[in-house]
């Protein structure tokens, strides 16, 4: 594991809380419930195959792979990856080029 | 499903007003752009992880003109979808766990 993956300067669910803490007036318990809410809203949209575009931020989407032959990797035996579907985010433009110094960063 | 449908939907589900549920999700990704501006990593269990990624400047050929330009440096936003999420986005298969 790199430094990077468990860093104190990684933003975890629980920091998140205590920035939208600061943006509302409850309690930090409720407000803990809300952002369980919000995830577990995006979650079941996605899982029903519905994106989710969030704009200066990006797009959260479903898409269908066809099946295909793979091989694994530790016994290097083909074999056959079913059909399925996967999560992809697509950053958004507005977002990348506030990345990229094109353009003044812009909160929410 | 935009972020307004967004806001709406969770100010119905916690019966709150909707300005509350708004400030909740544009707290909830501006947490997001604020970190991956500093290049911090998110990490929201069961959801996902966020990264920056780099790319290298590059010389690349305009498909028009035959032209080579040059490509500045750039870092864009890598996601990396949780176990969770992963497996019920996935309808098409069953996992065990």
């Amino acid at each position: 594991m790199s430094a990077n993956d468990s860093g104190t300067d990684t933003l975890t669910k629980a920091r998140i809380v205590d920035w939208v803490y600061d943006r509302i007036e409850s309690t930090k318990a409720d407000t803990g419930d809300y952002v369980d809410e919000l995830i577990e809203t995006i979650k079941e949209t996605v899982e029903a195959g519905e994106d989710v575009k969030i704009s200066g931020f990006g797009k959260f989407e479903v898409r269908r792979k066809d099946s295909r032959l793979g091989r694994n990797p530790k016994t290097g035996e083909t074999v056959e990856i079913p059909e399925r579907k996967v999560v992809r985010f697509k950053v958004s433009d507005v977002f990348k080029d506030e990345l990229n110094g094109e353009r003044e960063f812009d909160g929410f | 499903m935009t972020k307004t449908e967004l806001v709406d939907e969770i100010a119905d589900r916690l019966d709150v007003p909707k300005h509350v549920a708004r400030e909740v999700v544009d707290g909830f990704f501006d947490a997001m752009k604020h970190a991956l501006m500093d290049e911090r990593r998110i990490e929201l269990r069961g959801f996902g992880s966020f990264t920056i990624r780099h790319y290298d400047a590059r010389e690349a050929r305009n498909p028009r003109t035959g032209e080579i330009v040059e490509v500045d440096p750039k870092r864009s936003v890598h996601f990396n979808v949780g176990k969770e999420l992963k497996q019920r986005a996935d309808t098409l298969n069953d996992y065990d766990d």
